[in-house]
């Protein structure tokens, strides 16, 4: 169960739709400040404040509301190692409720109203697309957790989830070279992330060699829950007498009726394994993974990783959300190594200034929970290393294979015709999100 | 610097032929280490070994059950807890239990084990499980396997087991390349008389095989393949009852509130969620108070969740609907918000998490039937929603508060002028409707989330089930839900999921605007009322 929830109230508002932006500053609630007793020197003087923009309300809180809670640890964590700049930091906590229009709205006021010095947030890239427009007009700094389909690039927003090359592209590579797969199953819910990544994935395998014929694509509405001839024809397409496995990128809630469905069909990973990029501790914790132990996951993370500094992370945070049984997963450990990485631009750049510290945050590295350094790119991604896990009975993940170093960002793809002579780099002089290498010119695609 | 130290030990594995190594002294030693190809060399030593503790070991392996302590020694533990030395097999006394981790796997040990445990299983006393070890090797297809094989046949007496055996021993003779033509032509056979999936798949991946076996089995590929598509239809019919026996489940409390009340109730949905949840707490409570109970855990939920859903739809009823009765769009706004609530309401106790609700053993897995694939905990449901349905019918014609209900929902004022207390049967209709929804929770937990948003998801798929089957007639529902599954699980494969869901919408959009009072529209004066 939840530990008890300072913002519930508004969650409840916010679930009714009533939740007006306005709201957001007069009832956003004062976490961040606490008399630091015990810390080497106590914060003083205004507070900086960090903007937490992740949905507690509406379909993405399953997902979401475990990012404001590890936020919130991270914030208290820093206070109580005397602030930033000697200030203490200030949460402020909104809840755009699964809307995505309300994204950018809660956005805006965390730009303009609360003038956060950065904000952490969003779950879904159309949440992520909803605020962009918002942070480019206001120049503000967006730190976005999660892993996405990549094919951007902006000045304003920090990805400290994986890109398709830090994810999708080693998986696919561990099954060739491991299970010797030959013939794939694409699955997807049908939004913008699948589609992109499956787009760049097609484009891979064919390079690999893989005929069209041994490619099936299939997508499915959101929350989609009867899975049965999608199933069966999995299976039917896995008995042409090549090694069959299947791609998934299939989103939240549609995730447990489809695994529910593999089990009962028998569908065992030794046959034909799934390997998933959505599907992390979280959302196992609500299924009996007992028939599919085996089946895999690629993350830049796993709870299971077992070094020193992961330990003390989920020591913490059991501490703090005061329940031992809570998971620890990939989009956490990417706050975690965000949220650290934009405390030392501070301190490098000395200010708070949003220009400043983006200048700064270029060629800062800190420790992730895998057991290395990762660092900010010119092209504003992080190095990770990538992991394969199979699924255990007990619900966590068995690591089975490891990238040896950090593997670099491709934030434009490639393997997709539009975008293959494109590269980011915000340093100046280059100063450029889409620099086209081949025209020599800022601004994307040659026509 | 544990991982350091790991990462050294891997890149030592790696220099070194760690299988030949493992083979070469200790095969057991592999399971010490984190080198699945030694253990996968180890494995395939074992299965031929001979070694009498090879069985033991491999089962508990394979059954998650082998520990490895700090030093590298094995054990094997017991269902009761108790840990034994894996190689002595002498009672390990003062062993922390806790300190010992367990053997983990990849994929690629796991199917050498389930191909190296076929072989040892083959003389099991129990036919079931000499079937399943003839089963494993025919997907292993380790030719290691054969002579024990041929041994296990000329022993077996159950026909059955034998056929599988015969299965089998075809692919391994296929799979291999020293047996004779005429052999590989009666193994093509064989296999063309098992006809399922797993058969094509081994006849599609021959290749190289002299002229005659080759064309013998592209000509079985293709019988198999025609006699598949008939069985694909029938296949799809029962994919079809099944997504309309849930959609049947979800709507028939609606049929109730929405059909014969006409209450336009949007927080019919969190009925069901709540069902859902009742599921969940009898099952954590029966966890810890009757955990040898288990197992009838969703006969106890039943009950549980048609009164808490009851309960929960009398007090709707009796605090929010009767005061804006008549006015359909305070209702359906009112409604709606009610929804939103009991949704946050859920969330706050519960968490926003999926809560895992446990299958029991007799509802999950699948068996084959002629050619299909029946999962069990489908065909549960269907009997379940007949069974649901039968006793709703049942209530409303046989039953003197049955009776009462149809006389309030066709003439108010007759029924309340012939001593009916009116305001009572409204409430305990509606609860009615709900402990219906909440009954469809039960058997939802089973193939859906247990999460806030699950009644969300139902919600639109109930209404248009009860407006197309033709409001305020069960029978339209029973029909329309069966009618909307198969068609949506006959459009699914061939327009995929998004667009059969449109295709879905648009056929009942015309459909509603031919007749628009559904396919069994209520006749008479109770109507124009």
């Amino acid at each position: 169960m939840d530990s008890p929830d300072p913002s519930l109230t508004r969650r409840a508002l916010g679930g009714l739709g009533l939740a007006a932006a306005a709201l957001a500053a007069t009832a956003a609630p004062v976490i961040g400040v606490r008399r630091a007793a015990a810390a080497t020197k106590a914060p003083s003087g205004p507070p900086i404040k960090v903007g937490v923009l992740h949905s507690l309300s509406g379909t993405m809180a399953i997902s979401e509301t475990t990012l404001k809670d590890v936020m919130l640890m991270l914030i208290a964590e820093q206070n109580r190692k005397g602030g930033l700049l000697g200030r203490p930091l200030e949460a402020v906590v909104v809840d755009p409720a699964s809307n995505w229009p309300l994204f950018a709205e809660k956005a805006r006021a965390l730009l303009a109203q609360d003038k956060c010095a950065a904000v952490f947030g969003c779950w879904t890239s159309v949440s992520r697309k909803s605020v962009l427009p918002v942070f480019e007009e206001l120049n503000g700094i967006l730190f976005y957790p999660v892993q996405y389909e990549g094919q951007e690039c902006s000045r304003n927003v920090f990805y400290t989830g994986a890109a398709p090359n830090q994810q999708a592209i080693p998986a696919v590579d561990y099954l060739m070279r491991e299970e010797g797969v030959k013939r794939w199953v694409l699955a997807g819910t049908d939004y913008v992330y699948p589609r992109t990544t499956n787009q760049i994935l097609e484009a891979y395998l064919k390079a690999k060699g893989v005929t069209p014929a041994d490619i099936m694509i299939n997508y499915t509405p959101f929350g989609h829950s009867d899975w049965q001839n999608i199933v069966a024809q999995i299976k039917a397409f896995g008995s042409a007498g090549k090694k069959t496995a299947v791609v998934s990128t299939i989103n939240g809630d549609a995730n447990v009726p489809f695994y529910k469905e593999l089990g009962n069909q028998g569908l065992k990973a030794t046959d034909i394994p799934v390997v998933a990029f959505s599907v992390g501790e979280e959302e196992l914790a609500g299924m009996d993974t007992k028939p599919l132990v085996g089946h895999l996951a690629a993350w830049n993370y796993f709870m299971s990783v077992d070094t020193a500094e992961n330990k003390s992370f989920i020591k913490a945070w059991h501490e703090f959300i005061k329940n031992p049984k809570r998971t620890t997963n990939d989009p956490m450990e990417a706050h975690f190594v965000g949220f650290n990485m934009w405390v030392k631009a501070v301190e490098k750049a000395a200010s708070t200034d949003h220009d400043a510290v983006i200048d700064a945050m270029i060629g800062i590295s800190v420790p992730n929970l895998s057991g290395g350094y990762s660092a900010m790119m010119p092209n504003h991604h992080i190095t990770k290393p990538v992991l394969i896990g199979e699924i255990q009975g007990d619900g966590q993940f068995n690591i089975v294979s490891q990238t040896p170093g950090l593997v670099v960002a491709q934030e434009w793809s490639p393997y997709v015709a539009e975008t293959k002579d494109l590269i980011g780099d915000w340093r100046a002089p280059l100063s450029c999100g889409n620099f086209n290498v081949k025209t020599g010119k800022c601004g994307g695609a040659a026509k | 610097m544990a991982p350091f130290v790991a990462r050294v030990l891997l890149l030592l594995a790696l220099l070194y032929p760690a299988a030949a190594r493992a083979q070469a002294d200790d095969p057991y030693a592999a399971f010490a280490t984190h080198d699945y190809e030694a253990m996968r060399a180890a494995i395939e030593t074992l299965s031929i070994s001979g070694d009498a503790r090879a069985p033991a070991i491999l089962s508990a392996l394979q059954a998650g059950q082998l520990r490895v302590g700090e030093d590298g020694t094995l054990y094997l533990r017991a269902a009761d807890g108790s840990l034994r030395e894996a190689l002595s097999g002498a009672a390990a006394a003062g062993v922390d239990a806790a300190a010992l981790k367990e053997v983990r796997m990849n994929n690629a040990v796991r199917r050498a084990l389930d191909g190296a445990l076929g072989g040892l299983r083959l003389f099991a006393a129990d036919p079931a499980t000499r079937a399943a070890a003839a089963e494993a090797v025919f997907k292993g297809r380790d030719q290691a396997a054969l002579p024990a094989l041929d041994r296990a046949f000329a022993k077996e007496t159950d026909a059955g087991v034998k056929s599988v055996m015969a299965q089998a021993h075809a692919a391994l003779i296929l799979a291999g390349g020293t047996a004779g033509e005429s052999d590989k032509l009666a193994a093509i056979a064989v296999l063309r008389a098992r006809g399922d999936l797993e058969a094509s798949s081994l006849l599609a991946s021959l290749a190289g095989q002299p002229a005659a076996v080759t064309s013998a089995a592209r000509d079985a590929l293709t019988a198999i393949q025609r006699q598949r598509q008939l069985w694909d239809i029938a296949q799809s019919v029962f994919y079809g009852l099944s997504l309309g026996s849930v959609l049947l489940l979800a709507a028939a409390g609606l049929a109730i509130t929405f059909g014969v009340m006409g209450v336009i109730n949007m927080a019919h949905g969190e009925m069901v969620m709540l069902g859902a949840y009742t599921t969940f707490v009898v099952q954590e409570a029966m966890r810890a108070y009757a955990p040898g109970l288990l197992g009838a855990s969703l006969f106890v939920a039943v009950p549980a969740a048609f009164l808490v859903a009851g309960a929960v739809g009398i007090a709707i009823e009796r605090g929010l609907i009767r005061f804006l009765y008549g006015r359909p769009l305070e209702t359906l706004l009112a409604t709606w918000g009610l929804s939103l609530i009991l949704q946050q309401g859920v969330r706050s106790i519960f968490g926003p998490s999926n809560r895992d609700v446990s299958t029991p053993a007799w509802m999950s897995g699948a068996f084959p039937l002629g050619g299909l694939t029946i999962t069990a905990n489908r065909l549960t449901i269907i009997v379940f929603a007949a069974l649901v349905f039968a006793v709703l019918m049942l209530a409303l014609r046989r039953t003197a508060l049955g009776l009462r209900m149809r006389a309030v929902t066709q003439n108010r004022f007759m029924a309340a002028a012939m001593g009916i207390r009116t305001p009572w049967i409204d409430a305990l209709t509606f609860g009615l409707g709900s402990g219906v929804a909440g009954i469809a929770g039960v058997a939802l937990s089973q193939i859906d989330n247990v999460s806030p948003n699950l009644g969300q998801s139902y919600i639109i798929d109930s209404f248009m089930v009860v407006v197309f089957g033709g409001v305020g007639n069960l029978w339209g529902t029973a029909l329309g839900a069966l009618t909307l599954g198969i068609v949506n699980k006959f459009l699914e494969p061939v327009a995929g999921a998004v667009l059969g869901k449109i295709a879905v919408l648009v056929l009942l959009i015309v459909f509603i605007q031919r007749r628009p009072r559904g396919m069994f529209p209520l006749k008479g004066r109770a109507v124009e009322a």
